[in-house]
């Protein structure tokens, strides 16, 4: 699904939500927006109901809701909160930021 | 005595006031009556390595294994694998109650470097673990230990707050036990103010050091809707689990005997009635360095043995060897009774651990030995091992241990200075029942040992003072002598001795020159009275003599009468003769001379 474009690898992204809270669809929404812009055509992104599956939890070491989990390129990151601070995010996730981009 | 005891107490307790969850912590339950508040979180604080984890692993394992309340535990910072190696020492199978679904653990992560914080966030993670955790298998108890980390490991304070206030009322609607751990603050009860959440109950751990000797103590801050101990409590953690000592767990409801056993002494065993020491009782001998204190207890164990008993010595400044050494030179042999297993030396150092360690020692070699007496020699080294009000609280709670097990036990103490001085130092005479005093008295240019009789509590026994002699046959008790210059012991009383021995047989040699004497006056006087029987022999001779003369003259008279009667040719016929003369004198004579 992802593609390599030049110097850039992909990004396979999880994002840990619980149910349809404010937080939760502000978070989906902020990541979805972020990565067409930085990130368009090398990301993949899970979305993680921790309602619909408890077990995830423990097992990813969830603890703060929403978390965003780089899973790859390695090391894993993670990133919690409803992704509003895009510059923060991006710095979280590693991705080279060309000047300029940001303003847009 | 694990389990045992504190499984006793909470089912009266817990009828009245709020519902509890025993911890079956040997002491603890007592202190709480009954455990932690049921369906209530509980906050346990203290400095790194005080034991808090530990104490709420045994919640959890207790909880599992004796009151089938399985539990969740979720560490922030020690990996599960460590977990379970840490505390199967204490022969917990953790692996084993997690097989049987009995126990989760759950360990929470958290990284601040690998954490970007972007926003508003909660910890929903965190309650969507927790509550699959417990319905996963049931869960009645939660741990959670230590949640602090998460205050190093997310920045936002204010999220951090209202979320962990959200988790401890989510944990009461949830209705599970809950142990909240807690680091130690400066100037507050954890280092960001967890009691501020947790206010049912707080209990503090605490691991003092005291001159490098660190005493582990307990202390339950608060306990909303339910009365319990106040005091700290030491309590120690060895291989059987925690054990939290309370002076109150025995109580003071020990039965009493009237059984008596012999002080292994028959001089002091006269002293207390002629039969010894209450079984079951305690006994404290106390005196300076060199007064025989240690001869005394060593003479008991000896008594105790030989009536087959065990006996359990606790030598806490000689090692076993020289003990049994030096007491063979009094004529007491307690390496037979070693080899005959009626006679176990424990010897430790005081110092060596501090007094909670040394009273579970004791606790456990009783329990394992079961001995019929104990003695501890001595009892005041332990100071060395804590400050005085500490030992004092060992002592009382070793006492109650004992009494409670009818195990009699003889304590000795080391005492300073002259007799005024002779309140021990480890002030533990108002617990005993029996006081003998020791002590070494100068004069003459000689030191005596002395023995008194302090006390003895319900019997009536000797007020005297004795002199205290080791010889190599054993302990003997002297009279001492009171005279004009007080009393007399040791070379002085061996002088009187002689000076009396000397009086008696002055008076003896005096006896019997009188009794000579007086045979010898008694020979004489009877020879006096054999002589004068003789003469009273010979006059009665005499006198018979005289009188049969008479007779013979009397019939020669009379014969003469006839013969002369018949030359005149006279009929002899008085009446004749003599009416003419005397008619009234005439007839007894007539009379007389019939009969003749």
């Amino acid at each position: 699904m992802s593609t390599v474009q030049g110097y850039s690898e992909s990004y396979t992204l999880r994002l840990y939500v619980a149910g349809q809270t404010p937080k939760s669809i502000a978070a989906i929404a902020n990541l979805k927006r972020l990565c067409e812009s930085h990130l368009a055509g090398r990301y993949r992104i899970d979305i993680v109901d921790l309602m619909q599956d408890p077990s995830q939890a423990q097992r990813d070491q969830i603890v703060a809701i929403p978390t965003l989990i780089r899973r790859l390129p390695e090391p894993i990151k993670r990133i919690i909160g409803d992704l509003s601070n895009t510059e923060r995010v991006l710095v979280g996730l590693g991705v080279d930021v060309l000047p300029g981009r940001i303003a847009q | 005595m694990h389990g045992t005891e504190a499984q006793k107490a909470p089912v009266s307790q817990a009828t009245r006031g709020i519902a509890k969850a025993p911890t079956g912590i040997a002491g603890l339950d007592e202190l709480t009556g009954g455990g932690l508040p049921a369906g209530r979180p509980t906050l346990i604080c203290g400095a790194a390595g005080c034991g808090k984890t530990l104490f709420a692993l045994t919640f959890l394992h207790n909880g599992a294994v004796k009151f089938d309340e399985p539990g969740v535990f979720m560490t922030f910072e020690e990996r599960p694998h460590d977990l379970v190696k840490n505390v199967s020492s204490l022969h917990y199978d953790l692996e084993r109650l997690i097989a049987e679904k009995k126990l989760a653990i759950d360990h929470v992560r958290i990284e601040r470097t690998e954490i970007e914080e972007t926003g508003e966030y909660d910890l929903e993670g965190l309650f969507i673990r927790l509550g699959f955790a417990i319905d996963s298998i049931g869960a009645k108890r939660v741990v959670l230990d230590t949640i602090e980390a998460l205050f190093s490991g997310l920045t936002n304070q204010a999220i951090l707050r209202s979320e962990l206030r959200r988790l401890f009322e989510w944990l009461k609607d949830r209705g599970v036990t809950a142990i909240i751990t807690g680091e130690r603050g400066e100037g507050q009860l954890t280092r960001h103010g967890l009691e501020e959440y947790v206010s049912d109950c707080v209990i503090l751990l605490d691991n003092r050091v005291h001159d490098h000797i660190t005493t582990r103590r307990l202390r339950v801050v608060k306990y909303r809707g339910s009365t319990h101990g106040t005091n700290e409590y030491p309590f120690l953690i060895d291989e059987q689990g925690i054990s939290v000592m309370p002076v109150t767990s025995a109580g003071l409801d020990h039965a009493a005997s009237q059984e008596r056993i012999s002080s292994g002494i028959a001089d002091l065993d006269a002293m207390l009635e002629g039969t010894g020491f209450y079984r079951g009782s305690t006994v404290l001998v106390s005196g300076m360095a060199g007064s025989g204190k240690t001869s005394i207890v060593a003479a008991f164990a000896d008594a105790v043995c030989a009536r087959g008993e065990r006996c359990v010595y606790f030598a806490l400044e000689e090692s076993p060897a020289q003990i049994i050494r030096n007491m063979r030179s009094i004529g007491i042999e307690l390496q037979r009774w070693v080899d005959k297993k009626l006679l176990r030396f424990m010897a430790h150092r005081p110092s060596l651990f501090g007094l909670e360690t040394h009273l579970a020692a004791m606790h456990r070699e009783v329990a394992a030995f079961a001995p019929a007496a104990v003695v501890v020699d001595p009892v005041s080294s332990l100071l060395t091992a804590g400050v005085g009000g500490d030992v004092h609280a060992m002592v009382l709670r070793l006492i109650d241990f004992l009494k409670a097990r009818g195990v009699t036990a003889l304590f000795t103490s080391l005492t300073h200075g002259s007799l005024e001085h002779a309140a021990t130092d480890v002030q533990v005479s108002s617990l005993m029942d029996t006081w003998l005093l020791l002590y070494n008295r100068e004069s003459n240019g000689e030191h005596n040992r002395q023995l008194y009789l302090l006390k003895s509590r319900g019997m009536p026994h000797s007020n005297q003072v004795r002199e205290f002699v080791m010889t190599d046959g054993g302990i003997q008790l002297r009279q001492v002598y009171v005279g004009p210059e007080g009393v007399v012991t040791g070379s002085a009383r061996l002088a009187q001795e002689a000076r009396e021995r000397e009086q008696t047989l002055a008076r003896q040699q005096e006896v019997e020159r009188r009794a000579g004497e007086f045979a010898r006056r008694r020979r004489q006087i009877e020879a006096q009275m054999e002589e004068l029987q003789a003469q009273l022999a010979d006059e009665q001779r005499e006198i018979e003599r005289l009188a049969s003369d008479g007779t013979a003259r009397e019939s020669l008279i009379s014969d003469e009468r006839v013969r002369m009667a018949h030359s005149r040719k006279v009929v002899y016929g008085g009446a004749e003769e003599y009416a003419s003369t005397s008619d009234k004198a005439g007839r007894p004579k007539q009379a007389k001379r019939r009969q003749k």
